[in-house]
């Protein structure tokens, strides 16, 4: 097949893959309305089951073996974080995220086509980049389900990538091309592929960041009409499994601007020159890196640096978009 | 897999015996850190000296706000510098914006946001982090020293608040579950102390180790940039096809010394550009897309003889510590200007500045010599052109051999008083219409001039003629030396691997307690954990250690004195 038919194919794969995410965007928003009708049927019916110390008869716990020893106090293991009232989930749940996952496998095989069809990475110009960052966003959001249920996430995450990939298919893109003299080298493959990584985890950090940000408001008496809420897990567990996350992001993040650093050195002379990508990879650094201080500040804690993490995503997406496109610097590889 | 919240609470002090030795050391705002009242502070101490005020000022200064509202004033201080042009990265750009808006540049440069990075406001924002920094680590890394040598804290009376306390009751004798929460500990890589009927162990000393790093090493790379990088020095040179260049001052087109550096910092050595052949690729829609990029070059140091090298954008030629990279390419059309008698007065290739992909270029030819006034030429050198109403615009990055569309230059010609003779250094590649007169070319009823490989045309007002010989190739390359690249990633690896430790290593306590039983009661071991730092995992870690101990305690052979029969309570 010539690199022409099969890019052809790739981009029917993108359209595909927006079109089985849109669907799973729409399972997830009714998944989250029925948990509100949960939410508010759970509330009239039971009231709270919190974890809590409980002793233990020793029948119970030494009973599979010859013990010597016999437990009489323990503090049990906090429940599941959804508590009781979404401990399963709904049908419309299980639906959409088995739609993502067909619309992710779709997504990475228009990847793959796109790579063979150019003879390299794809994520050489905006299109690619886009549709590089997208697929890694749901593969990140989908591995972190194998460590900790966040599908709640899920609406928000298909809206992200649905529309950013429709604006890239739409706007940014480009038939497959040579390699720009400037981009031929390894530090393409690593310097841009962990950025999009890093850019993974600080999506999924930002959404659990604003589910935070409203499980407080509702925690501190708001938010009476976003029921749903009510199934998601304490702002509190909230804000740690998006702590978890984010510094895996800003790991990453740390290693993109080092890779960029002896990659500028290579290609331009210098380590760093306050080019606008360069500058803005800093500040999304530097903000994150106040996100971790702020998480280990008295009275920052919380909503505070909540918001940090939420401003440091928007940033990423501005310096994901609107750097790329309007802001003149070295980084000019959107091939537009 | 259960998520604990406990940990991540302001942490319980433990009631007794844990002295703040085994603490890492934190600002006293910091959530690990030991509250400060400053109610009470301020009662006891009505009125500040000098010093009092000092202290407290450096207590503010280093304390987690602090740092934290600076952190977030750096993010916010470098936005300008992608808003605003910026004279280190794009010197054009500024030149235009002053031209374009001459009222708002007047404001924006006295804020100094045409040099955002060496600001003073923004010099000011991270010296003061870096200031709070290290005001904050020292006394951290004495501290955390001392820890490194100190034994793990006493057990606290108490267990029962901390995070996954559990209470069993064994047949075991005390000592002998006390020897084995030793060994067991010990193998999982804590560090134990035995106190009174009890272990107290710990383990994560490379979290605080990690932290440490990651902070010295940014200071590190502060002055490794600012001290050493005065030591380099850059230089930018036009090189056509078969020119050989020195590195000595006076051979470059344009040099910024480093603040520590001058001509004796040049290494001894010559270059010359002997081919360079690019290459583009068709798209579909028309347009080139630029496929290789490769310059040969011949090198030469004092004693030694040529050696070719190949020079592409990715990969820097390395002449004896300096770095010579490939930043543009384009064209030079070669001229030959002469007298009216037909003595030739100017001759040689002239770089051409390519304007656009399809190396549309612009460039400048200066005569001061030989005519009977001072010449500049102006115009443009399109490869495969097609005409506009301004000139000529290419369609294509090769050379044209249509004949058709035949290579041309197209020229205004200038006359007056160039400005060469004033001592001042002049841009080669722009032309300072100040003082000059066009005497041919767009808007003079004079015709420019149209010239193809070959052509030769007389000047107006019979000044003499300009023939266009040919055309060569010239790249314009960047010659680097910096002394610290070699520091700035050595101190970028500790940055992530202290980063990696810092965030991912748990830093917990761990004490198990063995309370022997009165006559023939059985003796009662209690587990619990305390985090230092963020620590999920806490809870989960202290029930599978106390799982594994209690699993031990029953695979040892039974004592005589125990009474199988009474075990279960």
């Amino acid at each position: 097949m010539t690199p022409a038919t099969l890019d052809a194919y790739s981009v029917v794969a993108v359209y595909s893959a927006i079109a089985v995410y849109v669907l799973a965007f729409i399972a997830f928003a009714l998944d989250l309305s029925t948990r509100s009708a949960m939410a508010q049927s759970a509330a009239t019916a039971e009231g709270s089951a919190s974890p809590s110390r409980s002793a233990v008869s020793a029948a119970v716990a030494g009973s599979s073996r010859a013990a010597k020893t016999a437990v009489i106090d323990r503090v049990s293991p906090p429940a599941a974080p959804t508590g009781s009232v979404a401990g399963r989930a709904s049908r419309f749940q299980r639906t959409a995220y088995a739609l993502v996952i067909v619309g992710w496998v779709v997504h990475v095989s228009a990847l793959v086509l796109r790579g063979l069809a150019s003879g390299r990475v794809p994520w050489s110009d905006l299109y690619e980049f886009v549709m590089t960052g997208t697929a890694i966003m749901v593969g990140v959001f989908v591995l972190i389900q194998l460590w900790r249920d966040v599908k709640f996430l899920g609406a928000y995450i298909t809206a992200i990538v649905v529309l950013l990939l429709g604006l890239a298919s739409v706007n940014f893109y480009v038939p497959v091309g040579p390699l720009n003299p400037a981009l031929q080298s390894i530090w393409l493959v690593i310097h841009v592929f962990v950025a999009t990584l890093g850019t993974g985890f600080f999506a999924v950090g930002g959404g659990l960041s604003i589910a935070q940000l409203l499980q407080a408001r509702r925690e501190a008496g708001g938010l009476a009409r976003v029921p749903f809420l009510a199934t998601f897990p304490s702002s509190e567990v909230l804000e740690n499994i998006a702590y978890r996350v984010i510094v895996v992001g800003f790991a990453f993040w740390t290693f993109t601007l080092m890779a960029g650093a002896i990659w500028a050195e290579r290609a331009w002379g210098r380590y760093w020159g306050w080019d606008t990508k360069e500058v803005w990879t800093f500040i999304i650094w530097v903000v994150f890196a106040g996100y971790i201080h702020a998480r280990a500040t008295r009275g920052w804690r919380g909503s505070r640096s909540a918001w940090l993490a939420i401003i440091g995503f928007t940033a990423v997406m501005f310096n994901f978009t609107v750097v790329n496109l309007f802001f003149k610097g070295l980084h000019a590889y959107t091939g537009l | 897999m259960a998520f604990r919240t406990r940990s991540d609470q302001p942490q319980p002090q433990p009631d007794d015996g844990s002295s703040a030795v085994g603490d890492p050391l934190r600002p006293s705002d910091h959530v690990d850190g030991t509250p400060v009242d400053d109610a009470v502070a301020g009662v006891t101490q009505p009125r500040l000296n000098l010093l009092g005020y000092l202290r407290f000022f450096w207590r503010q200064l280093t304390s987690m706000r602090t740092a934290l509202i600076l952190l977030l004033l750096l993010a916010l201080g470098a936005v300008p510098g992608s808003l605003v042009p910026q004279r280190s990265s794009d010197p054009n750009g500024v030149i235009a914006y002053q031209a374009n808006n001459p009222d708002t540049f007047k404001i924006l440069d006295s804020l100094g946001l045409f040099s955002t990075f060496t600001s003073p406001w923004f010099s000011a924002i991270y010296l003061l982090l870096f200031v709070s920094l290290v005001g904050c680590i020292i006394p951290r890394l004495k501290h955390h020293l001392d820890a490194l040598r100190a034994k793990p804290p006493k057990t606290p009376a108490r267990l029962e608040r901390l995070v996954g306390f559990q209470s069993v009751t064994t047949t075991t004798d005390a000592a002998t579950a006390i020897a084995e929460a030793r060994s067991l500990l010990r193998r999982q890589g804590y560090r134990v102390a035995e106190y009174e009927n009890s272990v107290s162990a710990e383990r994560g000393y490379l979290r605080e180790t990690g932290n440490l790093i990651f902070h010295i090493a940014l200071v590190g790379i502060l002055l490794t940039v600012g001290v050493f990088g005065s030591f380099g020095y850059t230089g930018q040179r036009i090189l056509v096809q078969g020119e050989a260049f020195t590195n000595v001052i006076g051979d470059y087109d344009s040099f910024e010394p480093g603040r520590f550096s001058d001509e004796h910092s040049l290494q001894p050595f010559q270059l010359r550009l002997d081919s360079f052949e690019p290459k583009y690729a068709a798209q579909p829609d028309g347009s080139w897309a630029p496929e290789d990029f490769a310059a040969d070059l011949s090198t030469r140091v004092p004693g030694s003889s040529w050696t070719t090298q190949t020079l592409k954008v990715n990969a820097p030629v390395e002449i004896g510590g300096t770095e010579v990279y490939l930043l543009g390419n384009g064209f030079a059309p070669i001229v030959t200007v002469k007298d009216p008698t037909g003595s030739v007065v100017y001759s040689g290739p002239v770089a051409f500045l390519s304007q656009d992909a399809n190396l549309t270029s612009t460039g400048v030819i200066k005569v001061p010599d030989g005519l009977a006034k001072q010449v500049a030429f102006q115009g443009f050198f399109c490869p495969t052109p097609v005409t506009i109403p301004t000139g000529c615009q290419s369609l294509s990055p090769y050379l044209s051999t249509n004949a058709k569309a035949l290579p041309v230059l197209q020229l205004s010609v200038f006359t007056g008083d160039l400005g060469l003779d004033k001592g001042v250094a002049v841009n080669a590649y722009a032309l300072n219409e100040d003082g000059l007169t066009k005497i041919a070319g767009f808007r003079t009823g004079v015709p420019g001039l149209d010239l193809h490989v070959g052509d030769s045309a007389e000047l107006p007002n019979g000044l003499g003629s300009i023939e266009f010989t040919g055309i060569d190739r010239f790249v314009s390359v960047d010659i680097h030396h910096d002394p610290t690249p070699a520091f700035a990633l050595l101190f970028a690896l500790l940055i992530l691997g202290g980063l990696l430790l810092s965030l991912f290593v748990p830093r917990r306590r761990v004490w198990i307690k063995a309370i022997p039983g009165r006559g023939k009661q059985l003796t009662r071991v209690e587990y619990a954990g305390l985090a230092r730092g963020e620590d999920p995992t806490l809870a989960r870690s202290v029930a599978e250690l106390a799982e594994r101990h209690q699993q031990h305690l029953d695979g040892l052979p039974d004592a005589p004195a125990n009474h199988p029969d009474d075990q279960r309570t």
